[in-house]
């Protein structure tokens, strides 16, 4: 299993299953000549089926640019990204997701915009319907599902953005800095909330963010990328108990995971 | 805007003793009847031209116009703006049509238009449609492409089809600016038709103003004036009301801006 990351000198995974993920020696360059950017230089790791994986880095580190290329909304210059063995090299039906900001379309309701995916992909909305309405309970938005994005908080529009790209039963989930734009109490209990949902429902997770934090709060294993070129620094895994609670984030040894997490990111010049 | 029975008393009474004001001026100052007639004179023109149902045939005739004008011209528009905003090509080979005429006042060929297609329904459709035209084609140009990148993503994420991206994203997310192009559109399509029947008609509110012109009945005139601006209001009226049911979640839809985003008349 996972000979390259073995043999450079990663750290190995708890389990022996298969990898939902492979990113084999990927690069991706923005513009050509001398106007040309290094956004992504030689990723490669691989993430475990139903693995949480969080991608830390400063901004402009090119993790956004890894996500797009995962999700198959851009292609990669160099090297190449499979997932469950087949190359990924257009958007996908079995990939869900979630954005910066909530991305819902006013003119849907709640229960419509959960709805999107079925829509596009042509799932039959009568028999998605039952499973969107078990979804939004999931997340605490029972009877909201006639109300309008509009109507909605922040977070509990975020939270559609979650059941949205669960609503297919995608074998991978992308989540793109879904908390950045929610207030710190909000975001700790959306975390909590995405553990519980993730436990609940097992999914390869793939979690870009810039707290380090939220990273080792929410991970197996925590990739850490340094810019200019966006590489990666660390690859480490966290050794906590699940299910955490807020309170494991002021023990001794979250407090050894962001450390280690900052001295990469401060030997990559990332700290600006 | 919320006016409340306080407010609507106050108004109607300021409408009141305006016209109360003018009645009296006019009267003290003895202003001829063919420069400015009395409040007076021109409800009692009003009253003469409805009861010998002579108004009532000429403004069918004009609202027929204007509404078989705004259908074809903001059906074709409707069009033709998509396919401008959906194809490169397209776009490159009208761009410069599209410019040049954008650039000329469309009324100008309203002395064309009745020579090419007669002094009847036919002209005053075309003229109408022709004004109706440009502003929903442009507005349903910059509505289709104002699509934000993020709900693009998302769509593109879910592996959905052109069409799919079509009919979910783009034409929804384009209708407040189509509904703004509509309303300017309908009232656009109003002056089309009133300027075509001044160059050349039998009928029709624009030709009656035009012949009482002839014969100095500025009272007249003006109760004609008055009876357009009502066919205004209510022409609008039919575009705002379907917006409303359709713009819902348009945050724009809680500030009613009766004139403010309506631009030049041409």
């Amino acid at each position: 299993m996972h000979i390259l990351g073995a043999a450079r000198g990663f750290a190995p995974r708890s389990d022996a299953v298969s990898d939902a993920i492979s990113v084999r020696h990927l690069s991706k360059q923005y513009g050509v000549g001398a106007d040309a950017i290094l956004a992504l230089r030689d990723i490669d790791f691989a993430v475990a089926d139903r693995e949480f994986i969080s991608i830390v880095g400063p901004s402009g580190c090119g993790k956004s640019t890894l996500l797009k290329v995962l999700a198959g909304l851009i292609s990669a210059s160099e090297g190449s990204a499979f997932l469950n063995g087949t190359r990924i090299d257009r958007p996908r039906r079995d990939i869900g997701v979630v954005f910066q900001s909530p991305v819902l379309f006013p003119w849907r309701s709640v229960l419509g915009n959960v709805l999107l995916p079925v829509d596009v992909q042509q799932l039959g909305r009568e028999r998605m319907t039952a499973r969107a309405l078990d979804l939004l309970n999931l997340v605490g938005l029972a009877g909201f599902e006639r109300r309008y994005p509009w109507e909605l908080s922040g977070g509990m529009q975020q939270r559609v953005a979650l059941v949205r790209a669960l609503i297919h039963d995608p074998a991978l989930l992308l989540m793109d800095e879904p908390f950045g734009a929610l207030d710190a109490l909000s975001r700790e209990a959306m975390n909590v909330e995405l553990q519980r949902i993730w436990l609940e429902r097992q999914k390869t997770v793939v979690f870009i963010t810039h707290s380090t934090a939220e990273a080792v709060f929410l991970a197996d294993r925590v990739l850490v990328m340094t810019p200019r070129p966006g590489q990666i620094g660390d690859l480490f895994e966290v050794k906590l108990r699940r299910p955490r609670t807020l309170d494991v984030m002021t023990s001794e040894e979250f407090g050894g995971y962001v450390r280690r997490i900052r001295a990469v990111l401060n030997a990559g010049g990332g700290i600006e | 805007m919320t006016v409340g029975l306080r407010g609507l008393a106050l108004r109607l009474l300021l409408i009141a003793a305006t016209l109360a004001l003018w009645e009296a001026l006019v009267r003290a100052l003895a202003v001829p009847a063919f420069i400015l007639p009395t409040p007076s004179s021109i409800f009692a023109a009003l009253y003469r031209g409805f009861s010998s149902s002579l108004y009532f045939n000429h403004i069918w005739i004009t609202l027929a116009e204007t509404l078989l004008g705004f259908a074809f011209g903001t059906a074709l528009a409707f069009a033709l703006g998509i396919a401008v905003a959906l194809s490169r090509r397209i776009e490159y080979f009208l761009y410069p049509f599209i410019v040049m005429f954008q650039a000329m006042p469309k009324v100008a060929l309203a002395p064309l238009i009745i020579v090419w297609f007669g002094l009847g329904l036919t002209s005053k459709v075309v003229a109408a449609a022709l004004v109706a035209f440009f502003p929903l084609m442009v507005n349903t140009i910059v509505g289709l492409r104002s699509a934000d990148e993020d709900r693009i993503n998302l769509m593109r994420s879910l592996a959905a089809t052109r069409w799919q991206i079509f009919w979910m994203l783009l034409l929804p997310n384009a209708l407040p600016y189509i509904f703004a192009g509509l309303e300017i559109a309908m009232i656009f399509a109003l002056i089309g038709a009133i300027v075509a029947e001044f160059v050349g008609a039998q009928s029709g509110l624009g030709m009656l103003m035009q012949s009482m012109n002839y014969t100095m009945d500025v009272a007249g005139q003006f109760s004609i004036l008055l009876i357009l601006s009502m066919l205004g209001l209510f022409l609008n009226s039919l575009v705002t009301q379907l917006r409303r049911r359709v713009l819902f979640w348009d945050p724009s839809q809680q500030v009613d801006v009766p004139t403010a985003k309506k631009g030049g008349a041409s």
